[in-house]
């Protein structure tokens, strides 16, 4: 079972949004980036297939020369190796460019398995997978909490709107996109940190000719349309406030 | 012309099919709106006559024995073969959970621009459309212009229309049954039925009163916090999503689009941003309550009353408060 992990490098979860001069995209230099949570649960799920069948697990992401931190932290969990597709602007990017160039870095490596997080927290196309399935003439499928190989077919469960869940099979090699919550996350131990000093992370150009298909215009703070009544003052002087508009004004408790 | 494509299962529509419609007529220019609905023989047809109701210029059934069940592959290639006959300029989706499976696929393969979770359109000054979509978890918008050739697609962020504002035509639109263009056998998923895990212990969306708590809550050991003020309302405890995926508290207990819908009276979230796969869950509750850290936290806007502050100051104070 070889399997491909594709990684993304995000904001972390705490970043105040900064908008650059233009208007056009975030001010890079005030965030600090983790990997994309999706891509930390497929990234698990890799590993746990790749205990139970044997076979590799390549982590893969393509950004500019910081997101080697994320790969780098891929491979102290467990990953074998690593591609950095080395891409300098991804706020010109879409999910066609991106999943261009993971096509292109994983083609003729023969993956089983391409896993990627269903959706990304910056950009969130809920794109690139399925365009690479198709790229790369796979079978696919989206939105799994849980897989199961059988020789050559896997097994999926989709989760469904409103608590529903389907069983899918299709024959391998096949990309499914992870969502959160499939397994639970181990952490990266010190063993696992020194084994990855001395792990590949091989890089490699992005391909020439690849077109994003939408551009931004203008980014911005969302505007404000409902109006909430901010209750302020000290803790105790708001609650008080808050329980009486709920007992006398809204009359919900 | 627009193509909508609006979704059914056993010849039943979703709402959000309608809220795409909604969007494409608030689309100006007067341009004609064609809807389509895939499915197998009879479901499709079913939903079809529902869908001439609405003030569009035609609605297509594609019919196919392999688009009953859905699959990713069917669809793409039935999909691909009615764009390439009716030649429209844009092909609108609501954004769900099965266009989110194969929509992508069919944007590769015409090769064309494909914007999700949009929340709205308006004119630019050239007068091509600007679609607007929220970024980083919403806490950004962005406007949003597609590159190439037409066909674009777009996906619409579900609630981002109401379902009643689609205009309802004065006589019944003409419907016409199409065979789709498709190989069964270049078919690869095998899909089961759908179904539900064991019936919950816990129906939330009876709950009159809902304390719900997310990742402010920092750990399972501080659920307690949450659990007071949920007694001294006589409320119900839920959670967003990370919580359940953590395992703090039950799946059952979980609030959004993968989880319960609920509508109470009163939904207090502690420590929740308010992402839109959580306020789809309980947008529809009658007061909402919200105490969060970030001023900035898009659950401020759907809240009726605000506290920005440490939830672990101010839930005590309110349970202290509620008691006295
Ligand atoms: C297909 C799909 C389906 C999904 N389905 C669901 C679903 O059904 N339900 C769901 O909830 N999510 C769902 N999600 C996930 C959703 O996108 C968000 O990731 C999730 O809702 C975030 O949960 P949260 O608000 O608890 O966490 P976060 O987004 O991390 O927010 C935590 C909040 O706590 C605040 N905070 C931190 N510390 C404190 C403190 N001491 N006091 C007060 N406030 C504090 C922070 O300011 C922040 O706003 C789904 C996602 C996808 C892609
Ligand atoms: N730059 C990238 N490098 C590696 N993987 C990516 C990148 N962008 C997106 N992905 C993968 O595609 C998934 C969906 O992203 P998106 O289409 O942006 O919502 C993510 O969860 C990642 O697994």
């Amino acid at each position: 079972m070889n399997i491909a992990v594709c990684i993304k490098q995000v904001p972390t979860r705490d970043w105040q949004p900064r908008v650059n001069d233009g208007g056009t995209w975030i001010r890079d230099r005030d965030v600090t980036f983790e990997t994309n949570e999706p891509d930390a649960y497929a990234l698990e799920e890799a590993l746990r297939l790749k205990e139970k069948h044997g076979g590799s697990v390549v982590a893969c992401s393509v950004g500019p020369e910081r997101v080697a931190q994320v790969l780098r932290e891929a491979l102290a969990r467990g990953a074998d190796r690593a591609i950095h597709v080395e891409h300098a602007s991804v706020e010109a990017s879409d999910a066609f460019v991106i999943a261009g160039a993971l096509a292109a870095a994983v083609r003729d490596e023969r993956f089983d398995l391409v896993l990627t997080g269903l959706q990304s927290d910056d950009q969130g196309f809920a794109q690139t997978g399925v365009v690479l399935a198709e790229r790369l003439g796979f079978a696919h499928a989206t939105i799994i909490m849980e897989v199961q190989i059988e020789s050559s077919t896997v097994r999926v469960k989709r989760e469904l709107e409103g608590g529903w869940f389907q069983w899918v099979a299709m024959p391998l090699p096949a990309v499914l996109t992870i969502q959160s919550g499939i397994n639970h996350l181990r952490y990266a131990t010190l063993k696992g940190i020194m084994a990855a000093k001395k792990k590949e992370i091989r890089k490699v150009a992005m391909p020439a000719g690849l077109a994003a298909r939408q551009h931004i215009v203008r980014l911005y703070a969302p505007q404000k349309v409902k109006r909430t009544e901010l209750i302020t003052g000290s803790p105790a002087e708001a609650a008080k406030t808050l329980v009486t508009r709920l007992r006398e004004t809204a009359r919900v408790i | 012309m627009i193509l909508v494509v609006a979704e059914q299962r056993g010849g039943t529509l979703n709402r959000a099919s309608w809220e795409t419609i909604a969007a494409a007529q608030h689309i100006p220019g007067g341009v004609p709106i064609v809807v389509a609905v895939l499915g197998g023989s009879g479901g499709a047809t079913t939903a079809a006559a529902q869908l001439a109701a609405a003030a569009v210029h035609e609605v297509v059934a594609v019919e196919h024995p392999s688009l009953e069940p859905y699959t990713a592959d069917g669809f793409t290639a039935a999909l691909q073969s009615l764009i390439g006959q009716l030649n429209p300029t844009s092909v609108l989706f609501p954004h769900t959970y099965q266009t989110r499976d194969f929509v992508p696929k069919l944007a590769a393969r015409l090769d064309r621009a494909l914007l999700t979770d949009v929340t709205g359109t308006k004119p630019s000054d050239d007068g091509a459309l600007v679609f607007v979509r929220p970024m980083f978890q919403g806490k950004l918008t962005a406007d949003v212009r597609p590159q190439g050739p037409a066909p674009h697609l777009v996906t619409f962020q579900i609630g981002s229309y109401r379902p009643d504002a689609a205009a309802r035509g004065s006589s019944p639109a003409p419907v016409k049954t199409v065979a789709a263009t498709l190989d069964g056998a270049s078919v690869r998923q095998r899909p089961d039925q759908p179904y539900q895990e064991a019936r919950q212990a816990v129906d939330l969306s009876q709950a009159e009163r809902i304390v719900s708590v997310g990742r402010g809550i920092k750990g399972q050991e501080h659920l307690s916090v949450a659990q007071a003020l949920a007694d001294a309302l006589k409320a119900e405890l839920a959670a967003s999503r990370p919580i359940c995926d953590a395992g703090w508290l039950p799946m059952e207990r979980q609030v959004g689009s993968s989880g319960q819908t609920v509508a109470p009276k009163l939904y207090v979230a502690l420590g929740i941003s308010g992402a839109i796969q959580h306020l789809v869950g309980m947008k529809g509750s009658n007061v909402i309550v919200a105490i969060n850290k970030d001023p900035d936290a898009p659950i401020f806007e759907v809240a009726d009353y605000g506290i920005v502050g440490d939830l672990f100051e101010v839930v005590p104070a309110l349970v202290k408060a509620l008691n006295e």
